[in-house]
């Protein structure tokens, strides 16, 4: 049954690791903020390319004929 | 009309909306915001939440400031190689959509590095390249998104505080410390005479010990600290018995292995300690975002504009303006200084700071206070006191702003407390005296049992575990308060004082009545587009109420700041603004706010503004009046004084034109017999609020300044006042129910102890079980209190 000391002993250096583990967490702040990275993990990483700058551009240009065309005398 | 809806913040588009790609938009601003996001691939923003948005304040001159390099200095964080790193308040974050477009702030400017949303203090923390882009730029660019940094005189002098994490630490120290003890333990409870056991014991039992070792001198400190400072006052608060518990337990159990007496009561310690310690972390909440500390540095700026004597404006740190000092204020920008105007039309609203409802107007030679704030044009003023000097400033000099009100406060747990720990010392020491004479080797067993088994646990988390739930009930329903204690101040009030301005009137809404010849309908329409060109909150308010569809184009207009407005068509023109400026004689109606109307040269008449009273306000008085003696201290003049009358109980005193000081002397006069509340919302409240028993601050934007108090409540939520109050007094309640509950756990411990039947099993089970069973039984009674509150909204 002297097993029991080495039994013991492992498992409370496993505990032990944990608990470092811990105190290193809490020491590296990350208990300071608990609620935002509960959000921040459902961000997607995705970048979107629906409308680049040059679009952008071409659709006011777009929309400023338009306008223009409604005042103006539309051409057949 | 339907209501079209902002596609970026959701505002009504009645107004002036704007189309672009498709969508509607309330302003230019939105407009604006929704191109910058779409056209760098952030329009991902508008798929988490709807009308997410805000929109972005007008920039004006306001950061200019931040171009003084030592301002800057002090603002910033690091600043090294290159780089540098600033944390900013943000208070319009609010959703998710706000934190991951914040969180990407670098695809908006590629010298940004890194960013990271602290969502509870709605903080950021951005780290960018200084060569890249500047703090002004930076903050710019996050104002033209609709994040507007809030960046105010207490940020600048703050010094960085250490956060205090020893109570995490300690709880896992406890924690695990309890858990490894437990499993330690497990052998010697069943008693099984098994031969490895009798060999192996000792290693188990000094396992046990060396964990508990660090638990008796790190974890349980506090209590033993709180007890000698308790002990040197003769005071005997509830730290006296749970540092005494923790000791016997842990002296006995020492003994008990070491003299092979027993297997030691470790598991009992180390249990006690984890749960008192998890009753204190639950207690703790605080709401990071909002600060009841506040004082008039976080309502003042950090610099303004001064002028050179050749003329050119110079940005400078408040603190160094001195008398004589020129200094330029736009209009919406606050007066520091005590100070005597030179130059401009100066229309200052000083609700905020004496609590008069209408703006004052002044002429050049005429003094300023520091804390109005000029509503229309652009003022030169001459500085004659420095800021740390100015009236308002004097306020915060007075005593009552260094008190402690929790030190002077004995809360329900510390009463108990002493007649617990004299009950439990006069019980072992009788049981003790039985035993020496009828069997004197069991009689320190018996008076060591005692002192274990009483246990004060679970009159000590009876408190924390109940306030602490209703500090949250009261959180969702926008009652933020300051920490637990109090709600045990709120439990004896019996007198309600309320400020006037801002706190039970509201300007967002005005009633406004027109007196005087009527106006034709081109009259109204050309007064309405007059209106409609000018900028003045009055001038806006009035447009609100006139709204029609006609709408005409001026075809001249003219703004004369301080005096009044003038829109001009082909046929017809009208004015309208202060009496003097539309041909009326000044007459003496000094009570009201009132702008007169001419239209071709003739006067037509007045519209008057009325304060608004909230809703729910007269309610709320008919409900408070039935248990609380009420009254209203206004800084204001008695033009209400009737109206007052009217929605208040009989007996209710009311005063007026007081100065904050007279303020905080009335209520300091009431004290005498009676625990007051004090309900403000402004600079002239806040000696008041910080004599009061419970000082209440009412705000309708919670980011925005409020002064020093104990509780912010929400505008919207003024009417549940009473359901506060009545909530508080059942929570008190609630903690007497669960002191009678540990009462029975600690008869049937005691039967077991005085006995001398103490086993350190028994002891295990009963701990943890009343412990547990108190949290489960205050958690469940809260809650339901608390939805009743939800039912009547």
């Amino acid at each position: 049954m002297s097993v029991i000391y080495v039994l013991l002993a492992i498992s409370i250096s496993v505990a032990l690791v944990f608990f470092v583990a811990f105190v290193l967490s809490v020491k590296s702040g990350q208990y300071d903020d608990a609620y935002t990275p509960s959000v921040r993990m459902l961000f997607e990483d995705e970048v979107v390319h629906d409308l680049d700058k040059t679009q952008v551009e071409n659709k006011r240009i777009e929309e400023n004929i338009d306008q223009t065309n409604t005042y103006g005398n539309s051409t057949v | 009309m339907a209501n079209k809806e902002c596609y970026h913040c959701g505002d009504d588009c009645n107004r002036s909306s704007v189309l672009f790609d498709g969508k509607e938009f309330c302003c230019n601003g939105c407009k604006t915001v929704y191109e910058i996001f779409t056209s760098n691939g952030l329009s991902k923003f508008y798929d988490m939440e709807e009308h997410a948005g805000i929109s972005p304040a007008e920039i004006v001159k306001k950061y200019d400031f931040l171009d003084n390099q030592e301002i800057v200095e002090k603002l910033v964080e690091f600043n090294e190689d290159g780089m540098q790193l600033v944390q900013l308040y943000v208070p319009s974050i609010h959703c998710s959509s706000c934190i991951w477009v914040l969180e990407n702030l670098n695809r908006l400017h590629e010298s940004v590095v890194n960013s990271q949303v602290n969502f509870p203090k709605k903080t950021i923390r951005i780290t960018y390249r200084s060569n890249g882009l500047a703090l002004k730029d930076l903050v710019i660019l996050m104002n033209s998104i609709g994040y507007e940094p809030h960046i105010s005189l207490e940020e600048y002098t703050k010094k960085s505080h250490r956060v205090d994490r020893s109570l995490l630490y300690k709880l896992g120290v406890a924690g695990f410390a309890f858990g490894n003890v437990m499993l330690l333990s497990f052998p010697e409870y069943f008693e099984v005479n098994e031969f490895w056991l009798d060999r192996y014991k000792f290693v188990f039992r000094w396992l046990m010990f060396t964990f508990s070792l660090p638990v008796v001198l790190y974890a349980a400190r506090d209590y033993f600290r709180s007890a000698l400072k308790g002990l040197q006052s003769k005071i005997l608060n509830i730290d006296v018995p749970i540092a005494l518990g923790v000791l016997t337990l842990f002296v006995r159990s020492t003994v008990d292995i070491i003299f092979n007496l027993g297997s030691g009561f470790f598991d009992s310690l180390t249990g006690l300690v984890f749960f008192l310690l998890l009753g204190k972390f639950f207690q703790q909440k605080t709401y990071a975002f909002l600060s009841f500390e506040r004082d008039y540095k976080s309502y003042f700026p950090i610099a303004v504009t001064r002028l050179i004597p050749n003329g050119a404006e110079e940005s400078v740190q408040i603190y160094e303006v001195e008398m004589g000092d020129r200094l330029l204020i736009r209009s919406m920008e606050i007066i520091p200084v005590d100070s005597i105007l030179v130059k401009g039309n100066a229309e200052i609203d000083y609700s905020f700071v004496t609590g008069e409802s209408r703006a004052v107007f002044k002429q050049s030679g005429e003094r300023l206070f520091a804390g109005g704030k000029q509503l229309s044009g652009v003022l030169e003023i001459e500085v004659v006191k420095p800021v740390s000097q100015s009236y308002l400033t004097q306020l915060w000099g007075n005593s009552v702003f260094s008190k402690d009100k929790m030190s002077t406060f004995q809360t329900l747990t510390d009463s108990i407390g002493k007649r617990f720990t004299l009950g439990v010392l006069g019980i072992a020491l009788m049981a003790t005296v039985f035993w020496l004479f009828y069997m004197p080797s069991m009689a320190l067993n018996v008076f060591t049992a005692v002192l274990i088994i009483a246990c004060p646990c679970a009159i000590a988390l009876a408190a924390p575990f109940t306030l602490g739930n209703m500090l949250r009930i009261f959180g969702k329903h926008k009652f933020y308060l300051k920490n637990t204690n109090v709600i045990e101040r709120l439990s004896k009030i019996d007198t309600a004082i309320f400020d006037k301005t801002g706190t039970i009137t509201t300007a967002t809404k005005d009633t406004i009545l027109y007196e005087g010849i009527a106006l034709s309908e081109a009259e109204t329409s050309l007064l309405k587009t007059t209106l409609r060109a000018s900028n003045h909150p009055l001038s806006r308010s009035l447009y609100e109420l006139l709204k029609s569809n006609a709408i005409i184009t001026l075809d001249e207009f003219h703004e004369h700041s301080g005096l009044g407005i003038e829109g001009r068509t082909d046929s017809h023109s009208i004015k309208v603004g202060s009496s003097s400026y539309v041909g009326e004689s000044a007459r003496a109606s000094t009570e009201t706010t009132a702008v007169y109307v001419s239209a071709d040269e003739a006067v037509k008449g007045r519209f008057v503004f009325k304060n608004t009273y909230r809703e729910g306000v007269e309610n709320l008085f008919k409900d408070m009046g039935k248990t609380m003696n009420l009254g209203i201290l206004s800084g204001d003049n008695d033009g209400e004084r009737t109206q007052l009358q009217n929605i208040l109980p009989a007996k209710t005193h009311l005063l007026f034109n007081q100065k904050p000081k007279q303020k905080l002397e009335y209520i300091k006069h009431l004290q005498k017999d009676h625990k007051v509340l004090m309900v403000g919302d402004g600079l002239n409240d806040a000696g008041a609020l910080a004599q009061s028993d419970v000082g209440v601050s009412v705000s309708e934007d919670i980011n925005v300044f409020s002064p020093a108090c104990d509780a912010i409540l929400d505008a919207s939520n003024l009417s549940k006042l009473p359901d506060f109050m009545r909530l508080s007094r059942k929570s008190i309640q609630v903690i007497k129910l669960s002191f009678l509950l540990s009462l029975c756990y600690n008869l049937v411990g005691l039967f077991f102890a005085v006995t001398g039947r103490l086993e350190p099993v028994i002891a295990a089970i009963l701990m943890p079980l009343s412990s547990i069973s108190i949290v489960v039984f205050t958690s469940v009674y809260t809650n339901l209190l608390g939805t009743g509150l939800k039912d009547k909204s």
